[in-house]
């Protein structure tokens, strides 16, 4: 152990600490202190500045335009790194309960090539882009891990054929659009409806339907008239006018008529139902001529005017 | 009267809008020190029951946020002497009570011991045009009290309005709305010398700080240490000061008698250093440690070194007796307190309901002092600390500091003076806009 000799001279014993005369602030001090407390300057001081010299240091940084392009660079660079890792990668798209035809639009529809970033795949905005596919009822469209996008698809169920003005489609159970046809033939299993805003009313139609039960192999089709009401078209020119409101009820009478008196299988081309309480029917040419001739009148052409008779005419 | 009016009342505006920002300064100059407190007033009185201070006094609606005390310079017998020292003084404690506080001070509120004060008792009376005491009544009969010449250079520093009567019924505090003749007043008012007023404003002002108000140190600390009972049923308050020891009488809750006695504990220190030759400061801490003015056969024996650092080692170590220095204090407090004895025989204290004395400042805090005092003024004599009022710091809750809470219970709720009444319309110039106005609000 070395003690360490000091041979410096000395500075004689320890001086007591100077008593400061005068303890008040100089007047400078004291207006600073004041203006210190100040809760606006202070505010300034302690918030406005700092963030001035940041905002201006960024600022003059930022002015030149080789900076200002390396920083984007940079950032896109990193942000491109991160998102292109093996982790985030999208390999195979897997759909299920969709018809080939639903499936090829689908894959179709996907923004990107397979194998792709899955930030580059914007789910919400693909879903609403094959939302507006009218086969598609609803899809479910999720991210697995392992790489898999997958798409779960509900389609629409055909139900009906409506005809229009432009062309043939197939509806379902709702009225919505599930695909055009060029011809009933394509799908003859279905009912066909007709005229403008029948699609509308495709519960209705399909009631009737139903309840058309034993006429339903002369059924030709339903027919929307003025938005309102239904006709049911038979074969041999026959047609069934139903009232706009409980045309069940009035069909189901009707069969009812048809069942106890074979009206249906009689000259008749038109039940007018359309006022429930009073139904009329109008008969065909041939059995207005029998009940003329027996009266001995004039016949009637089958265009409904009457035949001159050649006598009389000269 | 009337700039004197406006100067009051340009005052009371200082102190309204101190009071909206909420924050308000304190300042006790004194003769040996300078308490400086910070109030914060939040307006609602949500500073309630912290500590057990209940709404004592109505003095609930603040609280100190910042307080500090000096050593005063400059100041003698409560009149500043020398005005550069005793601005130093005010400028170091002003910085260290805004330091605790945190926050600046922009308003003052002052007190004022010296300056000669004098009381006057002053009679108003008007003829009631109404049959009704009206508010501007209450202005008129104010302005009606017949004005003594107060000699040259005095200033009013109160001016309150005691007791009104109508008619021939008395002792009302507010006359409003009472049905008779006449109305009559007794107003108490108190001058002091302009100029020491001035020294004070200008001492203030050169420390950038604007003065709210400015009150009688007796008033203040008569207001701090008297209960509300003795307020009420009359009381004298003897506050015992460094340079002079300020003596005023309350009865009903007013002030109706103040005065001063250029004698204080100063003196003591400077016969203690005299007859036991030691430097102010050692006399100052014996004083103050040892001091008493009863002695008993204890205090022959107990040896007190004088503890000086002179260098010189025979005087350093030289030791007194307590009895020494009860023997030289004890007829310099017979004397200061002779001199409160003849100041109350004067105002006729004698005449009093009660003869309460209060004894406050920190000569109080003198052991024994209330034996000695009864024998010298009255056998009702009370030591009294100064009201506690919300956030001030245990060492400044003794009796020194009653001035400066008395302060603070002026700021807070001061009493009404003249100037907070309107002016009758008649003193105001003839063709004024306000005289109109005035005269259509009392006629209509």
């Amino acid at each position: 152990m070395s003690v360490v000799i000091d041979h410096r001279p000395q500075k004689g014993p320890a001086e007591p600490a100077r008593l400061r005369r005068d303890p008040a602030p100089s007047r400078l001090k004291y207006r600073l202190d004041r203006i210190w407390l100040t809760p606006l300057y202070r505010r300034a001081v302690r918030v406005g500045i700092p963030a001035f010299l940041i905002a201006m240091t960024a600022g003059l940084w930022l002015a030149d335009e080789e900076r200002r392009a390396r920083l984007t660079e940079g950032v896109t660079g990193i942000v491109d790194r991160v998102q292109s890792r093996d982790e985030f990668q999208v390999r195979m798209m897997t759909v299920e309960g969709a018809s080939p035809v639903v499936d090829k639009a689908l894959r179709a529809m996907l923004p990107v090539d397979l194998p792709a970033s899955s930030f580059d795949i914007d789910l919400t905005a693909l879903r609403l882009q094959v939302m507006q596919l009218d086969a598609i009822e609803s899809i479910d469209l999720r991210i697995k891990p392992g790489g898999i996008l997958a798409a779960t698809v509900v389609e629409r169920q055909p139900a009906l054929l409506w005809r229009h003005a432009r062309g043939i489609e197939i509806l379902d159970a709702t009225g919505n659009r599930v695909a055009s046809v060029t011809s009933r033939e394509v799908r003859a299993d279905l009912p066909l409806i007709a005229g403008e805003g029948a699609d509308l009313a495709t519960a209705e139609a399909l009631d009737l339907l139903d309840a058309a039960g034993p006429i339903l192999p002369r059924l030709r089709g339903l027919v929307r008239r003025g938005e309102r009401r239904w006709d049911l078209v038979l074969d041999h020119g026959q047609r069934i006018l139903l009232p706009e409101s409980g045309a069940v009820t009035a069909l189901e009478a009707a069969i009812a008529l048809d069942r106890a008196q074979d009206m249906l299988g009689r000259d008749l081309t038109l039940v007018d139902l359309r006022k429930p309480s009073r139904p009329v029917v109008r008969l065909g040419v041939d059995a207005r001529n029998t009940i003329r001739a027996a009266r001995g009148l004039p016949l009637l052409a089958p265009d409904g005017t009457i035949i001159e008779d050649d006598k009389a005419g000269g | 009267m009337a700039e004197l009016y406006q100067t009051q009342r340009a005052m009371r505006n200082i102190r309204r809008a101190a009071l909206q920002r909420g924050v308000i300064g304190i300042l006790d100059i004194g003769t040996s020190k300078i308490a400086c407190l910070v109030l914060k007033f939040d307006g609602t009185g949500t500073f309630r029951e912290t500590d057990g201070v209940g709404p004592m006094a109505g003095q609930a609606n603040f609280r100190v946020i910042g307080s500090a005390t000096t050593k005063s310079r400059g100041v003698r017998h409560g009149e500043i002497e020398t005005m550069a020292e005793t601005e130093r003084a005010i400028r170091t404690v002003v910085a260290s009570a805004q330091k605790h506080a945190g926050v600046r001070v922009d308003h003052v509120i002052a007190c004022l011991a010296g300056g000669r004060p004098s009381s006057y008792g002053l009679a108003g009376e008007v003829v009631l045009q109404s049959g009704k005491v009206g508010e501007h009544d209450v202005a008129s009969v104010l302005a009606a009290c017949e004005v003594p010449d107060f000699g040259r250079g005095r200033e009013v520093l109160h001016a309150q309005p005691v007791n009104f009567a109508v008619d021939n019924r008395s002792g009302l505090a507010d006359p409003r709305d009472h049905v008779g003749n006449r109305l009559t007043c007794d107003m108490h008012v108190l001058t002091v010398d302009g100029d020491v007023l001035g020294n004070l404003a200008q001492c203030i002002r050169r420390c950038d700080l604007e003065l709210a108000g400015i009150a009688s140190a007796a008033y203040a600390s008569a207001r701090a240490s008297l209960v509300e009972d003795e307020q009420e049923l009359g009381a004298a308050c003897i506050d015992l000061g460094g340079g002079g020891t300020s003596v005023s009488i309350f009865i009903k809750k007013h002030m109706i008698f103040s005065d001063f006695v250029r004698i204080g504990g100063d003196l003591v220190t400077q016969d203690i250093a005299q007859g036991l030759r030691v430097p102010l400061q050692a006399a100052e801490r014996l004083k103050t440690l040892n001091g008493g003015v009863e002695a008993t056969g204890r205090d022959d024996r107990e040896m007190i070194e004088v503890g000086v650092e002179t260098g010189d080692w025979e005087a350093d170590r030289r030791t007194v007796s307590r009895a020494d220095i009860i023997g030289v204090m004890r007829p310099r407090v017979e004397e200061i307190l002779e001199n409160a004895r003849q100041v109350l025989d004067a105002s006729g204290f004698d005449y009093m309901p009660s003869q309460q004395i209060v004894l406050t400042g920190g000569g109080s805090e003198i052991p024994g002092l209330d034996g000695l005092a009864a024998r010298i003024l009255g056998p009702n004599i009370r030591c009294a600390r100064p009201l506690r009022i919300d956030g001030l710091a245990h060492h400044m809750t003794g009796p020194g500091f009653s001035s400066a809470v008395g302060l603070a219970l002026f700021a807070a709720h001061p009493q009404d003076e003249w100037w907070d009444f309107e002016m009758p319309a008649e003193a105001y110039p003839a063709r004024s806009l306000r005289r109109a106005y005035r005269w259509f609000r009392n006629n209509w």
